[in-house]
């Protein structure tokens, strides 16, 4: 124990300069690249100089870049990611209130494309070359190929235009929003906790279209993952004796080979966890899904430079913890590895 | 062999460390003493044989004394043709002391031929491009002449010239090893290091290989520093021997004389690990006990003191003097005086071995 | 010229070689000429379309004289737009931002990445570990999500987001080319080779880069399938080209807000045509993998 504990501790500090170097990319970029800020945000109106340098110094951008960067940097490592330029918001509370719509959304996201892309996998690799492990295969190439963005559109003219099943987009419905009120953030786990039955139904409903999306579209890569995966552990010696001694094949698949193969799924979770994020911005985008995504491309949009920063780090720290909570869970699932 | 009295290199007091790195900062935290203080000569046109078990620096040596690994100290002192820029002339260079540009000349002068003869070949390259680029890095020769240069090479290690156009992975591995021999030679240096020539071939093509490396130093004036794991190889092709053990020579005389009257217990035992064509030659093989130490914290004294049977308590207190015996039979031994250790064949024939027949 | 003589032995085999291997390996390779006829097929189209913008009579820019928003027919065979343009011709058209971008960026990033890559494998030392860790903390960011930052801070149009592309994939060819290069540097012919007196440039170039071509081949082709959905998401986000030009990341952001009147065609088809470039490349990445790895033929086979 001791010694996962002392790993885990060591990838933590391994991450601070990763963070680092990303927080140095984007603040470059953002700084050196021509446009200022503060005309950014008044919206090209023009504006006396004396209330423009007013604004510079109260946004702290009239100081020279690397005192800029220095105070930055500081404020970050004392949890302290400054105030939007545009709301005035302190940033890193705005990302924490919107975060579990995120999360919320990723969760059921990874859920759609586990039970997919783990189930398609093993029945292809029971079945390999079969029929049905073409079709499936198809599938999953499919997945890799189509535009997320696309692909949640198309959700919503068929099962929220045509059919007009599901609601095409938004967290809750208008009535519903009145009434339902949030405890920790994530909708599904608040509307259980307040015994709400008719919110939980609408909220169901909202993040179908959304989840469907976002898991579909990484159902590819987890497939065929899974499926590789499934293969070799099928070809190997303790599976063959395994049916030698005329163990039926649904306990070959269940009893032996399933857990071996799921270890490198777990690496593919880890690394499809950068493709999640990136999937959920266009997720969000499409589905007005009120998350940190979403906040990220409407600072983007507004150029507000600290709210930027401010989504990457988070997003940074975000995928490191859960690199870090993945590398961890193979020593449970596998008992070979050892820290 | 050609052989003359002058000497081609000399080397005195190399040393070559390399750190063990540890931890998230990679501080140095020891050092794998791979060559810890040798010194030798090799004569124009002479064979020095370098013996040792695996992982005793004789290798690492050898690379050393090519610049390859980087020497940690000492002087590698080499008598050029080349550098000396006017025909005839000879230039005496410290290879250790030497900058980029002296280096690269001097890569004319010294080559290497490689144990693998599999992954020593660029699997991309033709055979004509692994034997040419020597040529074309040093502007040698061009176009045609350069194909007539690779031709002729190639001819001398018995390929043919069509051979160029292949890739090494339709060759033998003897095949492959004479065009590791035809890239070192096409250069025409004047010493090659053998590292280990033969001993990843299958033993019918050893004979072979090693005919040819005696027939291509008679015809090229080469002079070789053998690298090899045991005495037997060594024994046929050298004019002498020396004999490593952890990082250090403990021995080194003319080859009569090392298979006549080792003065070292470690010659010993390689000598009596030597298999004597003769079926009534009893063997009384020494088998040497315990393991090789770590080069990393080698024993003090003398290194070999743990594994001696000869050994007495100063073997492990100082460490012994590499000196001379006389007719150039260097030993380093506490008791090289009142030992009389066991030559080869003593008590058969009489006959000891020697560059046999 | 004795210069290009020089050079000849090593070039032409080289040449010879990958000519010969891919003539070889299209013998049966259904899934690698597939991927090649989809990807050409799009290439021509869009050559043409460009070159020859109003073949059917309705330009994808200036053509107003259709029925607004009106559903596939045979004269507008996938529908008409808001502005009464032909959906079918703008189509055909909007795969040159796509191709574009995703070429050149991929060329970019497969420069700047595999040249970091051979001289941090080949080099090591702290030069290696500060450069890996710089890749490493770019390469597990989010791509989709650090291009859009870039190319929102860099402008819209084709150059910034070739740009923005191209720096998110650096790291791709740079992992690629680093592991490829310390193997070959362990080597013994790498060896023989500073024996004999070659400059690092030369190693370097001669010997360990022709030895990551396999590689980068394969990492390539799946890295243009993820460039042109990347390039079509930033479209559709607005950092594409300017609006009267066709383009299908574009087309389908307008497309979205004539959804909840039922106006289906204008998502449908510039979203098959993404699909069906990002397939034609993907199929390739396919068909090079198996190519170039043998163990994975032999399990395929």
């Amino acid at each position: 124990m001791s010694g996962l504990f002392r790993y885990a501790l060591q990838r933590l500090v391994l991450t601070v300069p990763m963070i680092l170097i990303l927080l140095t990319v984007i603040f470059l970029i953002l700084r050196v690249l021509p446009g200022d800020p503060v005309s950014a945000m008044l919206g090209g109106r023009p504006v006396p100089p004396e209330v423009l340098q007013s604004y510079r110094v109260k946004m702290g951008v009239d100081k020279p870049i690397p005192a800029q960067y220095v105070t930055y940097i500081g404020g970050v490592f004392r949890g302290d990611f400054g105030s939007s330029m545009r709301t005035s918001t302190p940033v890193l509370r705005e990302l924490f209130s919107r975060f579990p719509a995120t999360i919320e959304l990723a969760i059921f996201g990874l859920l759609v494309a586990g039970i997919l892309g783990f189930s398609t996998g093993i029945i292809a690799a029971t079945r390999a070359d079969r029929p049905i492990d073409h079709g499936i295969r198809i599938f999953h190439i499919a997945s890799f190929a189509m535009p997320l963005f696309w692909l949640g559109l198309m959700f919503q003219v068929f099962f929220a235009v045509k059919l007009g099943w599901l609601p095409v987009a938004g967290r809750l419905g208008g009535d519903v929003a009145f009434t339902f009120q949030p405890v920790t953030g994530f909708y599904v786990l608040d509307a259980i906790i307040r015994w709400d039955g008719r919110s939980l139904a609408d909220i169901v409903l909202h993040l179908i279209l959304p989840a469907l999306t976002l898991g579909v579209a990484m159902t590819g890569l987890l497939g065929r993952m899974s499926r590789a995966s499934m293969l070799e552990v099928l070809g190997q010696d303790y599976v063959t004796t395994a049916r030698a001694k005329g163990l039926r094949e649904r306990l070959v698949v269940t009893r032996h080979a399933l857990r071996n193969a799921l270890i490198p799924i777990i690496t593919v979770f880890g690394l499809e966890l950068a493709v999640l994020m990136g999937g959920a911005v266009l997720t969000e985008t499409v589905f007005s899904w009120p998350g940190i995504a979403s906040y990220l491309m409407r600072s983007i949009n507004a150029r507000d430079y600290t709210a930027i920063q401010g989504s990457v780090v988070f997003i940074a720290l975000f995928i490191s913890v859960i690199n870090l909570i993945v590398d961890l869970l193979y020593s449970v699932v596998d008992p070979r590895v050892r820290y | 062999m050609a052989q003359s009295d002058t000497v081609l290199l000399d080397v005195k007091g190399l040393v070559k460390h390399f750190p063990v790195r540890k931890g998230a900062f990679r501080r140095v935290k020891a050092a794998v003493r791979a060559v810890d203080g040798i010194d030798l000569f090799i004569r124009e046109g002479e064979t020095l044989g370098l013996v040792g078990e695996s992982g005793c620096g004789k290798t690492t040596a050898g690379r050393s004394i090519l610049r390859l690994v980087e020497p940690t100290k000492g002087e590698i002192l080499f008598r050029s043709r080349r550098m000396a820029g006017t025909a005839g002339g000879v230039k005496e260079v410290d290879v250790v002391k030497a900058s980029r540009g002296e280096m690269k000349a001097l890569r004319r002068d010294m080559q290497i031929i490689f144990q693998d003869p599999y992954s020593s070949l660029n699997p991309r390259m033709t055979v004509g491009g692994i034997v040419g680029e020597p040529l074309l890095v040093h502007g040698m020769a061009r176009g045609e002449e350069r194909k007539k240069r690779v031709a002729d090479v190639l001819g001398a290690v018995g390929l043919k010239p069509e051979h160029m156009k292949r890739y090494p992975h339709e060759f033998s591995g003897g095949q492959r090893q004479r065009i590791g021999i035809a890239r070192a030679l096409v250069l025409d240096p004047q010493l090659v290091v053998c590292d280990e020539p033969v001993s990843a071939l299958d033993v019918s093509i050893q004979a072979q290989v090693l005919n040819l490396l005696e027939d291509l130093q008679r015809e090229f004036g080469l002079t070789y520093l053998f690298v090899a794991h045991n005495l037997s190889v060594v024994k046929h092709i050298s004019n002498r021997v020396a004999v490593m053990y952890l990082g250090r020579i403990v021995e080194l005389a003319s080859t009569e004389r090392l298979f006549a009257d080792p003065k070292h217990p470690y010659t010993e035992a390689l000598v009596s690990a030597v298999p004597v064509p003769d079926p009534d030659y009893s063997v009384d093989r020494i088998i040497l006990q315990g393991d090789v130490p770590s080069p990393v914290s080698p024993p003090p004294g003398c290194h070999f003191h743990p594994r001696c049977r000869y050994a007495v308590d100063v073997c492990s207190k100082d460490a012994p003097v590499y000196r001379d015996l006389g007719n150039e039979h260097f030993v380093a031994c506490h008791r090289a005086d009142d030992l009389h250790l066991q030559p080869i064949h003593d008590r058969t024939t009489g006959q000891t071995g020697g560059p046999a027949a | 010229m004795p210069e290009t003589r020089e050079t000849t032995p090593i070039r032409r085999s080289l040449l010879a070689r990958t000519a010969g291997g891919v003539t070889r390996g299209l013998r049966g390779q259904t899934v690698l000429k597939v991927g090649l006829v989809i990807v050409i097929a799009f290439i021509v189209m869009t050559v043409v379309a460009q070159m020859w913008p109003s073949m059917n009579g309705f330009d994808p820019t200036k053509y107003r004289g259709a029925p607004r928003l009106e559903g596939p027919s045979a004269t507008h065979w996938m529908g008409t737009d808001q502005l009464q343009r032909d959906v079918f011709t703008r189509v055909i058209a909007g795969g040159f931002a796509s191709l574009v971008v995703a070429f050149s960026a991929v060329a970019l990033s497969m420069i700047a990445g595999s040249i970091l890559g051979w001289i941090s494998g080949y080099t090591g030392g702290w030069l290696d570990r500060s450069l890996s860790l710089f890749m490493d903390a770019i390469y597990s960011f989010p791509s989709m999500i650090l291009a859009i930052v870039l190319v929102a801070m860099f402008g819209s149009g084709l150059s910034p987001m070739i740009w923005a592309v191209g720096f998110v994939y650096i790291p791709t060819y740079f992992r690629v080319t680093r592991a490829e290069s310390l193997q070959v540097r362990e080597t013994t012919y790498i060896e023989a080779v500073k024996a004999i007196g070659a400059s690092r440039t030369r190693i370097v170039l001669r010997h360990v880069a022709p030895n990551t071509v396999n590689a980068i081949m394969a990492v390539s082709s799946f890295n243009l399938a993820d460039a042109i959905l990347t390039v079509a998401a930033l479209s559709f986000l607005g950092f594409g080209l300017p609006p009267p030009a066709p383009d299908w990341g574009f087309d389908i952001q307008n497309g979205q807000k004539y959804l909840q009147s039922g106006s289906w065609w204008l998502i449908t088809f510039p979203g098959l045509m993404i699909i069906a470039l990002s397939l034609g490349f993907g199929l390739i990445g396919e068909g090079i993998s198996d190519l170039v790895n043998p163990k994975r033929r032999r399990k395929l086979g």
